[in-house]
């Protein structure tokens, strides 16, 4: 299973880069909505891409556990293995 | 520390906009004169921000029927319609808007904030999901957050997308219910109804229609963009309010879903607060008469969305993407929006103010919605007012002397701003 999900902290971090500037630094531990400046808005939307990404449903509840990129990653690859189960 | 430190940063926008000059978000009418104008430090000022679609807050049908149910059966219910028991208006108002809509079922909340609360929570629960347009208004967020169903966004207005984000889910064994809404309060666009009604049928979910802004608005028989798309038949629910068009408060959900009624018992921001006082439920039931018996309303109100619409785009304001009685200037800067909303009030025209993240471009946004009740002379006063500020703060291009756009005059509602003509002038040269 983890081969196919070791990819999730990498395109995670891919799709963040189009929506932040070019220097931000982006680590485990950066609270995405503070450090890097992103609104609510802008999160939201970010979670709709994710879920086109990675073809999951990332429901609100789940968006509202989120706040480091740490949190996002556990929770996208938690998706993702309920998918490759089903 | 103060309970209240999480909100520094909030009170840290608050006062900048004090600073600035009124606070859109305290304003004091003194006195009402009539839907379209009322009275604002002194000065005579056109309403273009109330969502009284159709005028019907001075109907005098409305005001006098509601004040003999006022003097007949007191001032309020004084408590929930489970423990106190439903007044006869309650029971009328809920036949006359089930017969309306043409459904079998209706029940009425007391405000359309607490119908969509209300309505969220319930129908969906634990293992449901509810599929929201990522647009959707605060009640809606809130009902979902409020039940215990999945809730899921997909993006504003896209079929496409809400099919996608329903076939993820085809596996899963709870209901779907699909929330949208007739008109975006913010800029006024419709839903595709007829798309979204179709992927509905197509994908089994379940669908209601927030109504709000389109109640009265939209439809040969004003009931809503359900109507005038053509998909009455595939909308489950419709819920709407007395706010707006029908000029009182309170909200409602009507539907022919067999069994709808144990909602009543069911439904906990239906049950746990105090029902509509009696002359409310007149007041409505008559504006819902009104609304009935007066399509012109419905003409005269989109004849002056269309000429506020037009006339701003003319003038090359950034707006919507299609007219309608709720018509929003989208700007580059919030500080400018707040500047420029100030020069409007003092000009004599208010509407309301949106700053981001609350609007849906992440823009703000100036927003008017216009009342089948405002004049075409207001209108057009509107528009060049906007005009002129527009100018003055370099949102649309100066013009050259000779072309400049008169300035306000003491004639009308308007007392001359003569300190805005000057600034004009000085701008000019
Ligand atoms: C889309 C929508 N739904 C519901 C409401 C709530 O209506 P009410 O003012 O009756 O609480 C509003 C109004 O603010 C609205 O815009």
């Amino acid at each position: 299973m983890n081969e196919s999900l070791s990819d999730t902290r990498e395109q995670i971090i891919q799709g963040l880069r189009q929506i932040v500037p070019a220097s931000a630094q982006v680590s485990g531990t950066t609270h995405i909505m503070r450090d890097l400046n992103l609104d609510s808005l802008a999160v939201m939307d970010f979670m709709l891409t994710l879920e086109d990404r990675f073809d999951i449903v990332i429901s609100l509840e789940k968006v509202a556990e989120v706040e480091t990129l740490d949190d996002l990653v556990s929770v996208v690859d938690q998706l993702r293995a309920r998918k490759l189960k089903s | 520390m103060s309970i209240l430190n999480k909100f520094a940063p909030l009170r840290q926008t608050y006062d900048q906009l004090r600073a600035v000059g009124q606070n859109p978000f305290e304003m004091v009418f003194e006195q009402m004169f009539s839907p379209t104008e009322g009275l604002h430090n002194g000065r005579r000022t056109i309403l273009l921000g109330t969502n009284n679609y159709l005028g019907l807050t001075f109907d005098q049908d409305c005001i006098d029927a509601s004040v003999e149910v006022l003097k007949a059966q007191g001032t309020g219910t004084t408590g929930s319609r489970i423990a106190n028991g439903s007044y006869g208006g309650h029971r009328q108002l809920e036949t006359d808007l089930a017969k309306y809509f043409n459904r079998k079922h209706c029940m009425v909340f007391s405000t359309g904030y607490q119908a969509n609360l209300g309505m969220l929570s319930t129908l969906a629960g634990k293992g449901d999901y509810l599929l929201l347009d990522s647009d959707s208004h605060a009640s809606i967020y809130d009902g979902a957050r409020l039940g215990h169903a999945e809730v899921v966004r997909f993006r504003h207005n896209d079929p496409d997308d809400l099919a996608k984000r329903l076939k993820r889910l085809s596996g899963e064994p709870g209901a779907k219910l699909v929330v949208v809404e007739g008109i975006y309060s913010m800029l006024g666009d419709a839903a595709p109804l007829k798309e979204i009604a179709a992927v509905k049928r197509e994908m089994g979910a379940w669908l209601m229609v927030d109504e709000a802004h389109s109640l009265g608005v939209l439809g040969d028989n004003g009931r809503g963009l359900s109507e005038s798309a053509g998909v009455e038949a595939d909308v489950d629910f419709v819920i709407g309010t007395f706010s707006k068009s029908l000029g009182s408060v309170g909200g409602f959900c009507v539907s022919d879903l067999e069994g709808f009624d144990v909602l009543r018992v069911g439904c906990r921001p239906y049950m746990f607060t105090a029902s509509l006082p009696p002359s409310v439920m007149t007041s409505t039931i008559t504006a819902l008469r009104r609304l009935q018996e007066s399509p012109e309303l419905r003409t005269k109100l989109h004849a002056n969305g269309n000429r506020l619409y037009n006339g701003l785009k003319d003038l090359g304001f950034k707006l919507g993407p299609q007219p309608n009685p709720i018509v929003s200037v989208s700007l580059e800067d919030p500080m400018l929006a707040v500047t420029f909303w100030n020069r409007l009030l003092e000009g004599g025209v208010y509407l309301n103010l949106a700053l981001p993240p609350a609007t849906p471009t992440n823009a703000p946004l100036l927003r008017s919605s216009v009342s089948a009740a405002h004049t075409f002379e207001q209108i057009d006063r509107v528009v060049q007012l906007f005009e002129t500020v527009g100018r003055q703060l370099g949102v649309l291009p100066a013009l050259p002397p000779m072309r400049r756009a008169k300035p306000a005059t003491g004639s009308g509602v308007f007392p001359a701003n003569a300190e805005l003509d000057r600034a004009i002038a000085v701008g000019a040269r």
